[in-house]
């Protein structure tokens, strides 16, 4: 008789309790704890407070761990705990002039002021399996040393165990900033723009078109690879942008916060990030001379794809305030921003799971009608010249 | 019509959370009245996609987090809550959606429609008339109708405003042109008060009748969107067409296996390798329902001796025929 879609609440809590067992893995096999996630898997843990919209490396990892470490429901996790938490107030905007730098490179000058600090970093290692993880030991030190070969001199490695050996800091100013002094780069700012405490999109309903703070708040929440994937395309040619690195710059920074009842500003902790600012042409327009302008990136932790991709997929976007043609996906908008969420992309796909019994019911009736017409069609005119024939004879 | 509503929206906010943590029905206060003002200005605005704050829920985009924020907003401890999915009680995501509510709301929830003051559905409208004291809440995946005719946001809210609705019929035309009729046959398009299009979500067309001068207050919500719409009870939702061409709903030769309802909407089920099939109510409900009443597949007509429940059942069909038969006179 009919069953299929009986039981529905039972098979739920069967499914649930069967992912239970498998997120666990081999019971043998020691449990991973919440804090092991969030120091050995960091990198694991940053991108899901970026794309989770939370700086909580503790959740981020317990939300990781009950995830069985798919990244996107990670996120969704702990996006759902975020939208409860209540707003208690905007901080200060952070000043990341002021960051304690743990790593800085710009792709755009051999040295500058503050240096070059390689800091911890994938890039220059070869890409070669390392056994001795296998065997759960640590990699030999001369691996270490070998996987630091090839590194350009002006890269001062050493710089940050100079800088903390000495009391004092060398002052880091942006680097583009120092394109600033000869007027070559576009300001950061209009002539007497002042801070404004950006829409917060999770409340508000975006409208197109949004402006810039609004379009970077989404990028930043968006879905690294889809992002990266973007910024690439941007750069092979469906878009006019290949830029140059100015800057990235990673480390800690302090959060200010004025409570109201107070009325001066505390430091309320402090949040790693990534910061990355991107140096592109701009060829002029009639009431400007041609000047470089900016596509600007930040993430929170060590996250330098995800704000490599934010700085070339803004830029992109700035297309039409540029008054550049808009040609390409990447440079519009309402597709970038619509489609950058994971979450949202992510639930919209997987809802094809869910039944569509009625639709495909409806489809159904209408491809049998439409098969019935056309094949009675296709017999009709034969009949006819069948009967004309019969005639004639 | 709209004091349904605001009786509604008065009920004060309990703090008696059926969740421990959570605020009643999950959603805190504040998101609600954002929420419920955007509802007011879509019921006095029929078919108006209201833009809204749409928060983000516990369930993925696309499982109905529209709807079920517009149901954390409506419900109150005394309500009645039915969920339904493809027209069934027990499908999964249904009774997980209902399972939220319980859970976090802690009301009292039924299968059955004629219990219900608040029923949430996906993909379906309930066979049995609905009254003026329930509200019917659609999920709804994508609320602009002409999203697949121009994908940009910033065009078709001109389109909306200038009430530039040609494409749509174009696209019918062409269909008529292909095919010989109008080929939509879920998510067909409706003008509601003649004056806005709306997306119906996707029910099959056979439901778009019930939505004219239904009695009670039918809302949309659209979570990913973040839009939410409304139908008011008892206002004219008309789905296009041509006037040589008119709109027809679906019909089967069969009925259902268990039953033996030949005016409901039927699920197609495969029952062998061999392909043979049966025919089943959507509406598993109405199906119940139409059961008790001695309703068989064997014997279609009913029994003899019938309960008055049973003629009133047969007599809000026999109403909602002919509220389908005037609109196609229209």
């Amino acid at each position: 008789m009919y069953v299929a879609v009986k039981g529905g609440e039972k098979a739920i809590d069967n499914a649930h309790a069967l992912m239970r067992e498998q997120r666990r893995g081999d019971t043998a096999i020691a449990e991973l704890s919440v804090e092991q996630i969030k120091q050995q898997l960091p990198l694991a843990v940053d991108r899901v407070m970026n794309e989770g919209s939370v700086y909580d490396p503790e959740l981020a990892a317990l939300a990781l761990k009950q995830a069985s470490g798919d990244s996107v429901e990670a996120i969704f996790l702990l996006r759902a705990y975020r939208t409860t938490l209540p707003r208690f107030g905007y901080s200060e905007p952070v000043d990341t002039e002021q960051m304690q730098i743990e790593r800085r490179i710009s792709g755009t000058f051999k040295d500058l002021p503050g240096g070059q600090v390689l800091g911890s970093t994938y890039d220059y290692t070869h890409r070669l399996l390392d056994f001795a993880l296998l065997a759960e030991g640590d990699s030999a030190p001369s691996e270490q040393a070998s996987n630091n070969m090839g590194v350009p001199q002006s890269h001062r490695s050493e710089a940050r165990t100079e800088a903390e050996n000495s009391d004092k800091l060398e002052a880091c100013p942006r680097v583009l900033e120092l394109l600033n002094q000869e007027g070559l780069i576009e300001q950061s700012r209009g002539d007497g723009e002042e801070d404004i405490t950006p829409r917060d999109l999770t409340r508000q309903p975006v409208n197109y078109p949004v402006e810039r703070a609004v379009r970077l708040q989404n990028l930043i929440r968006g879905d690294e690879g889809f992002l990266l994937s973007l910024s690439y395309s941007s750069m092979r040619g469906y878009g006019d942008s290949h830029p140059f690195a100015g800057e990235m710059r990673s480390g800690r920074v302090s959060v200010e916060l004025v409570p109201e009842e107070l009325g001066f500003p505390i430091e309320i902790g402090e949040v790693m990030l990534t910061e990355c600012e991107m140096v592109n042409q701009f060829h002029g327009s009639k009431d400007q001379p041609p000047q470089f302008t900016r596509g600007y990136g930040i993430a929170m932790g060590r996250a330098e794809r995800k704000a490599m991709s934010v700085a070339l997929v803004e830029r992109a976007l700035r297309a039409e305030e540029l008054g550049e043609a808009v040609n390409y996906p990447t440079q519009d908008q309402e597709f970038v921003l619509s489609h950058t969420d994971c979450v949202s992309a992510n639930g919209f796909v997987s809802h094809l799971k869910l039944p569509h019994y009625v639709d495909f019911q409806s489809e159904l009736e209408m491809i049998r009608r439409l098969r019935k017409a056309a094949s009675e069609a296709s017999a009709q005119p034969s009949k006819d010249k069948a009967d004309t024939a019969g005639e004639e004879i | 019509m709209s004091s349904q509503l605001s009786s509604q929206l008065n009920k004060p906010a309990t703090q008696t959370a059926g969740a421990e943590g959570y605020n009643f029905a999950y959603l805190d206060e504040q998101s609600k009245r954002m929420i419920r003002r955007a509802m007011l200005k879509a019921v006095a605005i029929p078919g108006y996609q209201v833009p809204f704050g749409g928060r983000e829920m516990p369930l993925p985009h696309g499982w109905g987090t529209g709807g079920m924020q517009l149901t954390a907003t409506v419900i109150g401890e005394a309500d009645t809550l039915k969920v339904i999915d493809q027209g069934a009680d027990d499908t999964t995501n249904a009774v997980s959606i209902r399972r939220f509510f319980a859970k976090t709301a802690g009301v009292a929830t039924t299968e059955h429609t004629a219990d219900a003051s608040l029923i949430q559905t996906r993909h379906r409208i309930p066979e049995r008339q609905l009254r003026n004291d329930q509200i019917l809440i659609y999920q709804v995946p994508i609320p602009e109708p002409l999203r697949f005719i121009e994908p940009r946001e910033t065009e078709t809210r001109k389109m909306h405003a200038l009430r530039e609705y040609g494409a749509m019929q174009v696209k019918l035309y062409e269909d008529v042109a292909r095919f010989g009729h109008i080929a939509t046959s879920y998510d067909y398009p409706v003008m509601v008060n003649d004056r806005y299009m709306m997306d119906p979500s996707p029910i099959p067309k056979f439901d778009n009748p019930k939505m004219n001068q239904m009695p009670a207050l039918q809302l949309f919500g659209a979570g990913f969107e973040k839009r939410i719409y409304a139908v008011p009870p008892y206002t004219r939702v008309v789905s296009l067409d041509f006037d040589d061409y008119p709109f027809e709903v679906q019909s089967w030769e069969e009925s259902c296996s268990i039953c033996g309802s030949d005016h409901s909407f039927l699920d197609e089920v495969i029952m062998d390798d061999a392909g043979n099939k049966m025919f089943v109510c959507s509406d598993t409900d109405y199906c119940r329902e139409r059961v008790e009443q001695g309703f068989t597949a064997e014997n279609p007509e009913g029994q003899q001796g019938l309960t008055p429940e049973h003629n009133q059942v047969q007599q809000e069909n026999k109403k909602q025929d002919d509220t389908k038969a005037e609109e196609m006179a229209l």
